[in-house]
């Protein structure tokens, strides 16, 4: 490797690619050892405690097992149930409604920022980001308030007779989504809105006077460049509300339970089973590597 | 550059600002509710407000909010723009290119539980070596820190990017040093990236609740616990006051920062206009 | 006293197996304006960098005042450049800009002041000593750039295709106020370009580049009227090429018949280049000795400050027909159609090198 002993240019200065690494290393490796140490290893070891088993008194009984595996499909000592995995469908459920909901007001919010002046706009991506500061428990707690029985949207749904008298809009799956998309749109905007922002409107022109109709238009002038933001918008949303069970919980009622719960009841609830708890995380990291990629592979090179 | 956007589109962006922001009205006008349980309107009052100063329950977990945000906020940002820098100007090889990306981009896509349960495993792992990783405002610090270190990464690597090769050689072909070239060029340039990834990680940590909710102990209760034990019990209107407080505090601080840039360009316009009067006498 | 004469030394560079510049010797003195001519990929930005010191070659030497500089880092070569997107500082009003270097130089504060503003004299822009770069013109930028290089009293001055961002008529306003500036502080300036008006305008001499090597060498008439092949006669202004075949030392035969030209061709088969405005079109009376041909005006296309005739020269022996380009006054009216004789007078036929 004669290359990194060779002088070369470095910003402006004289230098090898090893001593430049040797000080870059000095540079990063506080950040990445702080990332290896609390984030990389503990996943791997999560993973490692997934084939282990629940030792007794809220132990870990360190021999290597699929039960967990086997419990996550259904199957237990009671025979199979679908428990599970109704589980991880509803999570997935609720994941990509959101997701699609966010996007579907995203876009438009997207737009209308970046309709106006810069400095306009930067004012109003940062009124996006305030209400996030407002912690998560407390915002959903205003939408228990604001959905609940006395409360003019329930008054108004029971009016239009999409729900019945007796009903209320919280608790309910119609809060669930209000409060999961009021959470996760901030989220969704920002890659948006920088998408938004380095558009080429060139482009749209130039279709435009192709004689394509404003849906051409909007596809192939302004969707393809903005693929990539979408597709981090969608990425950015997805994967964290999969995991999202507060929302759910305090609005859903009892009979919304997703992976999250679950996941939490292994820890602190009565089931108290770590191993089966990091093989349910196993799910989520799958999901996560997942879309990472399919990120990577659609040509996504930023999330900000 | 004003762009007409359709009426559907900008009635949809309405909507979503009224999503983000009606939880918030909510909780501004129950903050004035005379009616403790909010289902109606019971009369205006500060009541909350006043016996707010007087709770040393929520007035701890408040102080220990902000000293973890501002706390875990310090350190991911120091750690953040050190390895946002040294992956920027280091001639990596190709795989470790990769590695440095996706280390930094995984932490941002992933499920906070996820996290969670990560981090309270490690702990456990510690715990058997040492007391020091009892639960509790360490390991809430740490667990914070971990999340935010990429998101400083990533605010900061973007400017690196834009700021471009040109303006460090410029500033080494007017005889800077390297650490002069730096300090005097690039970094005042960075300094607005290294603010907004902070503003970033102080929000995330504010709005946290599951990481913090499995990694902390009983003496450290942050406000997003105690909230969210409060609810079983009925959430008191002093913490619609708290809420409406922290929110009014955020919100007026943009709003400064920004009436600021605004009140900078207008000062620069009105200094180029008696000057063209003066040339045209 | 110390000579800023520069020289390059068998200098090679390579980026992985592309050879950016295959053996560059070059000599410039002290106080030229020279200019780096090419078409993109042809090295000459990598030239005017390694001279900077933002490359360092793979081989050869840059010698300034006899001394060995290749390897000393920029910071230490009193060699400053002009950046092609100028590279102002953002966050630093003009005056600083250009009092950067000085005060990486810990120049005294007096002193600073004072040649910086006697540089915002020379370069006209003695207004904008509190503005921030981003509120300036390109033109008001681009002579920021050259004050923030200058106001150093650099041996040699580099200037990366300075003006390319600039619209037409204020490159040409600029070009002038490049060579004033030039004269004035009585500075080597070597700039990079791929526009060979702005080379010709501008120089004292050209370098003309291709490839990673250095094609041609002289003043920008030498390389105007006498370019030594194809790619230059080419590149720098309008040229016809006739394929020739060599009949002696003094005479070639092209597809139309023979011509007389006054330098050996060192080929069996080669080019030879006539500009436009090079070839005549006879009038009445007009009589000469050789290289007279008859033609047929194709066309002509008016160009505002001459016309451009395609003249077709009938093949002899059975050739193909030749198609040539010529240059007449504005006054000169030819129409299609026409029978003109056009005569190619010796010392314009080039004879190329391939």
């Amino acid at each position: 490797m004669a290359s990194k002993t060779k002088i070369e240019v470095f910003e402006g200065k004289l230098t090898t690619r090893k001593r430049m690494r040797r000080f870059g290393l000095l540079l990063t490796t506080p950040g990445m050892l702080w990332l290896l140490v609390f984030l990389l290893l503990p996943t791997l070891f999560l993973i490692v405690m997934a084939f282990a088993q629940r030792g007794s008194y809220g132990t870990i009984d360190w021999s290597f097992s699929l039960d967990n595996l086997k419990k996550l499909v259904g199957f237990s000592s009671f025979g199979w149930s679908a428990d599970n995995l109704l589980i991880i469908w509803r999570s997935l459920k609720i994941a990509v409604i959101t997701t699609l909901l966010c996007l579907i007001i995203g876009l438009p919010m997207a737009f209308w920022i970046g309709a106006h002046k810069k400095n306009t706009a930067t004012l109003l991506l940062a009124l996006v980001m305030v209400p996030s500061c407002t912690n998560l428990v407390i915002r959903t707690y205003a939408w228990m308030l604001l959905l609940g029985a006395q409360m003019p949207p329930t008054w108004f749904a029971r009016t239009l007779g999409i729900i019945g008298e007796a009903e209320s809009l919280y608790p309910g799956t119609f809060a669930v989504y209000i409060g999961m998309v009021s959470c996760m749109l901030p989220f969704a905007v920002l890659p948006l809105y920088t998408s938004v922002e380095r558009l080429d409107w060139g482009i749209v022109e130039a279709a435009r006077d192709l004689y394509a109709k404003p849906i051409r238009t909007f596809y192939h002038g302004i969707l393809s460049q903005m693929m990539p933001g979408i597709v981090a918008s969608v990425v950015l949303t997805l994967v964290p509300t999969l995991g999202m069970y507060v929302v759910s919980d305090l609005l859903g009622g009892a009979k919304f339970i997703l992976i999250g719960n679950l996941i939490q009841q292994q820890f602190f609830g009565t089931a108290l089973d770590w191993p089966f708890g990091a093989m349910l995380g196993i799910v989520l990291i799958i999901s996560s590597v997942i879309s990472l990629i399919v990120f990577k592979k659609t040509g996504g090179k930023s999330f900000v | 550059m004003s762009r007409r956007i359709p009426l559907y589109a900008r009635l949809i962006a309405y909507i979503g600002m009224a999503l983000l922001y009606v939880p918030l009205l909510m909780v501004l006008i129950q903050s004035f509710n005379a009616n403790k349980h909010g289902q109606t309107w019971g009369g205006f009052t500060f009541d909350w407000y006043v016996k707010l100063f007087d709770n040393t329950l929520v007035q701890t977990a408040t102080v220990n909010t902000v000293i973890l945000a501002v706390v875990s906020t310090l350190i991911s940002t120091l750690l953040g723009t050190l390895l946002a820098i040294g992956i920027h100007r280091t001639p990596w090889g190709k795989k470790t290119q990769e590695f440095f990306d996706m280390s930094i981009n995984i932490p941002v896509v992933t499920p906070d539980i996820l996290m969670a349960i990560a981090l309270v495993s490690v702990f456990a792992l510690f715990r058997s070596l040492t007391s020091v990783f009892d639960p509790g405002m360490l390991t809430l610090i740490i667990a914070h820190v971990t999340f935010e270190i990429s998101f400083v990464v990533l605010v900061v690597l973007s400017r690196l990017s834009s700021i471009g090769r040109d303006q460090i050689e410029a500033a080494r072909d007017l005889y800077a040093s390297t650490a002069g070239a730096w300090f005097r060029v690039i970094i005042p340039q960075l300094s607005t990236a290294i603010v907004a990834g902070a503003l970033l990680a102080f929000t995330l940590s504010l709005d946290d609740f599951i990481i913090s909710f499995f990694v902390s102990g009983p003496q450290s209760q942050t406000l997003p616990l105690f909230i969210y034990g409060s609810l079983k019990r009925g959430v008191s209107p002093q913490i619609h006051a708290l809420s409406t407080i922290i929110f009014s505090l955020t919100l007026f601080a943009m709003l400064a920062t920004a009436l600021k840039g605004q009140w900078k360009e207008k000062k620069l316009k009105l200094k180029k206009q008696p000057r063209s009067i003066h040339e045209k006498a | 006293m110390e000579s800023f004469d520069l020289q390059i030394k068998g200098v090679k560079k390579s980026f992985g197996d592309k050879a950016v510049l295959k053996d560059i010797n070059v000599f410039i003195e002290d106080g030229q304006f020279v200019t780096l001519l090419g078409p993109s990929g042809c090295g000459k930005t990598t030239l005017l960098r390694i001279i900077a010191g933002f490359e360092k070659a793979d081989a050869g030497e840059v010698i300034l005042g006899g001394k060995v500089i290749s390897r000393r880092s920029p910071a230490k070569r009193p060699i400053n450049t002009v950046f092609q997107s100028y590279a102002l500082f953002p966050h630093l009003n003009v005056f600083n800009n250009i009092a950067f270097g000085l005060k990486s130089q810990k120049v005294a504060k007096e002193e600073i002041e004072r040649r910086v503003n006697a540089m915002m004299k020379i370069t006209n822009i003695v207004d904008l000593a509190k503005e921030m770069p981003a509120t300036l013109s390109g033109g008001q930028k681009q002579r920021v750039a050259l004050a923030r290089a200058l106001v150093n009293e650099p041996d040699i001055l580099l200037l990366d295709e300075p003006l390319s961002a600039l619209d037409a008529n204020l490159r040409k306003k600029l070009q002038a106020e490049l060579k004033e500036v030039q004269k004035k502080t009585d500075t080597t300036f070597i700039m990079v370009t791929h526009d060979q008006d702005e080379a010709i305008a501008v120089s004292d001499r050209v370098l003309v580049m291709y490839n990673g090597e250095i094609i041609q060498d002289g003043s920008p008439e030498d390389v105007y009227e006498h370019p030594v092949n194809r790619f230059v006669a080419t590149f720098i202004g309008e040229a016809n090429i006739l394929e020739c075949e060599k009949v002696s030392d003094f005479f070639v035969k092209t597809a139309f018949g023979e011509l007389a030209v006054d330098k050996a061709p060192a080929w069996k088969t080669g080019g030879v280049a006539i500009r436009m405005e090079d070839i005549h079109v006879c009038t009445a009376g007009e009589n000469f000795a050789n290289n007279v041909f008859d033609a047929q005006i194709l066309e002509r296309i008016f160009r505002g400050d001459y016309w451009e005739l395609i003249a077709e020269l009938p093949g002899a022996n059975g050739n193909q027909p030749t198609q040539l380009r010529v240059m007449t006054d504005p006054d000169e009216i030819y129409n299609p159609g026409d029978q003109v004789k056009l005569y190619m007078e010796t010392q314009y036929l080039q004879v190329l090198t391939d």
